[in-house]
């Protein structure tokens, strides 16, 4: 699975890390519902190490698109109300 | 696990179908989406530019703070070993907002330092990506029927059509924290045209209304410590002391012989 991190770079994870992806990405939509900015500033710094640690950086001349794009690191609490909603990232 | 929502992709999905959609033919299509690359290709490259400038105008401004926070400190001395307590406070209060400052330009420099550097990565992918699509247009152009074209074009955008959104958006953000950046150093500006950190001679000891802003501005305490602080080390002064207070020591020598 490739997964883009917006204004990062991309990265091609395999499935294991696609489901816990997924776990993270409904515990953020959760965190963010109750309004806890430090659960979710720990749960996407979670998120993004997992992409960046374990994923392998495509190459810059590879014109797949990502299957998931995640918002920037620098993301505000304000706009991950947004990004963060119902299914969250990834539809489950 | 299928597919993508939220805004970030919706909005990179519905950019890319846009530009897809623009020419009916295959081969229009790619020369068109290959056109539209190298625009964004310049317009990350004047962003980057823009970024240094700003980034020099801040690093100027903050070469200026840092000459003020030296020349009110030496002021600050002289009006104290003068006894004038009145002016040596107005010019460590002063000194003491050009230093708040000084740390704010810093912190700024070097957040700028860091959007140089990743806008920088992103036009060097960019860049790949429209290099491989180049390549790879010629490729379809040449070998495929219109039908086919169409599938392969439609892969090869998409792939190149995200890295431009996402570029795009860096640059947005990029822009976004610039201008919050030039309104701050249009305040320290507004300041120094207003000779808050001028020479404070020329001024009169500390009577006018950027006195009545800055002590309201600064706080008291700790002006208070560094007038004590400084006092402790003039009533010292001559001595042959710890290098921290030579310096000050030296500095009213310095002024002692130039009057």
């Amino acid at each position: 699975m490739i997964v883009r991190i917006s204004t990062e770079d991309q990265f091609e994870l395999s499935d294991d890390h696609a489901e816990r992806l997924n776990e993270l990405d409904n515990a953020i939509v959760d965190a963010v519902a109750a309004g806890n900015e430090d659960t979710f500033k720990k749960l996407f710094d979670e998120m993004l190490s997992l992409v960046r640690d374990d994923g392998t950086v495509l190459a810059d001349d590879d014109l797949r698109d990502s299957e998931v794009i995640l918002p920037p690191p620098d993301l505000s609490f304000a706009e991950a109300g947004e990004e963060f909603q119902g299914d969250g990232l990834i539809p489950d | 696990m299928a597919g993508i929502s939220g805004r970030m992709s919706t909005v990179i999905k519905a950019k890319i179908s846009k530009m897809l959609d623009r020419a009916e033919d295959p081969g229009e299509t790619l020369e068109y989406s290959y056109q539209k690359q190298i625009e964004l290709l310049q317009n990350v490259k004047k962003g980057i530019a823009d970024v240094v400038t700003s980034k020099k105008r801040l690093q100027l401004q903050s070469q200026k703070l840092e000459q003020s926070v030296v020349k009110l400190d030496t002021q600050a001395r002289q009006a104290l070993s003068a006894g004038n307590e009145e002016l040596a406070r107005a010019a460590l209060e002063r000194k003491q907002l050009a230093q708040s400052e000084l740390q704010g330009l810093d912190q700024q420099v070097k957040e700028l330092e860091g959007q140089q550097a990743s806008l920088t990565e992103n036009e060097k992918r960019l860049r790949a990506k429209i290099e491989a699509f180049r390549t790879k247009k010629e490729v379809i152009k040449a070998q495929y029927s219109a039908a086919e074209a169409q599938v392969k074009i439609s892969e090869a955008a998409t792939g190149v059509g995200e890295e431009m959104a996402d570029v795009g958006l860096a640059m947005q953000r990029a822009v976004d924290k610039t201008e919050n950046m030039r309104a701050r150093a249009s305040a320290v500006e507004e300041l120094e045209k207003a000779g808050t950190f001028e020479d404070l001679t020329q001024l009169g000891s500390g009577s006018d209304d950027i006195d009545r802003q800055l002590h309201e501005l600064t706080s008291s305490g700790a002006v208070d410590d560094e007038m004590a602080k400084m006092r402790a080390e003039l009533g010292s002064g001559g001595a042959d002391k710890t290098p921290a207070i030579e310096a000050p020591a030296e500095a009213t020598a310095e002024t002692e012989e130039s009057r």
